[in-house]
């Protein structure tokens, strides 16, 4: 049997979610990004809570998201969106609102926000990703860069003396009676992609029971602002981040 | 064991050729094309075909969704 017998819709085993339109993403190659964009696209299809879905996007590589799933959005101010999603869950309790956030957004300016929205238990899911620098302004350190990692703003590592400690928001978040579930992920490999989907589900349902906030970080790649090829981000992310950064569910109330 | 033969289109336009696919495929069915797309980026392509098992393991990590899998039960 040849390629072109194949191809036929009867065999059709996965194709590109019907949530996300053909609009081309602005992300680098390799940007972990559009691997969560298209999750939540799959989930969001899966659900059919295409009509009763609410994003917030944040400021940061990030702010387009609005482009490229047909969805409702809103776009904040940066690291405002906790406080807006706040109040679209409020007056429209009926629909599923998360913001989707990275570090910058969430770790540093939002921070306030992120732990206000999860001390007040808002029906609300986080999506975060951390990828450990300010990607969108040229990959300046972030409070989340790691120890001794370099950035355009620490060229010679991070210094802890100096510079503080790296910023663990999930660590910190899962303490607060208003956070139900805390998890985290990566999308670098096939299981690992496959892990974030039914986190991320999860987190979906639990805002729509009513359970309180729930945070997903997802451990990603910057190829530019690391400087490395995506294929060599990947490798460098799970022996220097997954360290300081583990995997797995930190909280789940169940 | 029913065998699996699977086939993969990619929306050449649309992959940035980030090799991520090329990396993840279990078979070695991936490579990237020498050609290029109108945004100068050599896109992947099926360079062993036969090899291909319809797992998606390419189409999961792709971050640009540019692949779709098919596959038959021979």
């Amino acid at each position: 049997m040849n390629v072109k017998d194949i191809i036929n819709p009867a065999n059709l085993v996965y194709e590109k979610t019907t949530v996300m339109n053909d609009t081309p993403m602005h992300y680098c190659p390799g940007c972990s990004h559009g691997v969560v964009h298209k999750l939540l696209g799959e989930i969001i299809q899966e659900m059919d809570i295409q009509d009763k879905t609410i994003g917030v996007a944040p400021v940061g590589c990030g702010v387009f998201a609005y482009k490229y799933l047909d969805i409702d959005w809103q776009q904040a101010a940066h690291g405002r969106a906790p406080a807006v999603a706040t109040a679209i869950k409020r007056l429209l309790p009926d629909r599923y609102v998360f913001t989707y956030q990275g570090d910058g957004d969430l770790a540093a300016i939002g921070t306030a926000e992120t732990i206000h929205a999860c001390s007040r238990g808002e029906n609300i899911v986080f999506i975060y990703i951390n990828n450990g620098i300010y990607g969108m302004t040229g990959g300046q350190m972030a409070p989340t860069t790691l120890p001794g990692m370099k950035s355009t703003t620490s060229p010679k590592g991070r210094d802890e003396k100096l510079e503080g400690h790296s910023l663990d928001m999930s660590k910190l978040l899962m303490h607060l009676d208003g956070v139900c579930y805390v998890t985290r992920q990566s999308v670098h490999t096939v299981a690992s992609v496959r892990k974030t989907k039914r986190a991320i589900r999860k987190a979906f349902e639990y805002s729509m029971m009513n359970k309180g906030a729930s945070v997903v970080e997802i451990v990603s790649t910057c190829s530019s602002g690391w400087r490395m090829s995506p294929a060599d981000s990947n490798t460098w992310m799970e022996e220097h981040m997954f360290p300081v950064y583990a995997m797995g569910d930190l909280k789940d109330i169940e | 064991m029913a065998k699996l033969k699977g086939a993969i289109v990619v929306n050449t336009e649309r992959c940035k050729g980030c090799d991520l696919c090329v990396v993840a495929c279990p078979s070695e069915v991936l490579a990237l094309s020498n050609d290029a797309n109108s945004k100068g980026y050599n896109f992947s392509f099926m360079e062993r075909e036969d090899n291909c098992t319809g797992c998606a393991a390419c189409a999961n990590v792709c971050p640009d969704a540019c692949i779709t899998v098919y596959r038959v039960k021979l």
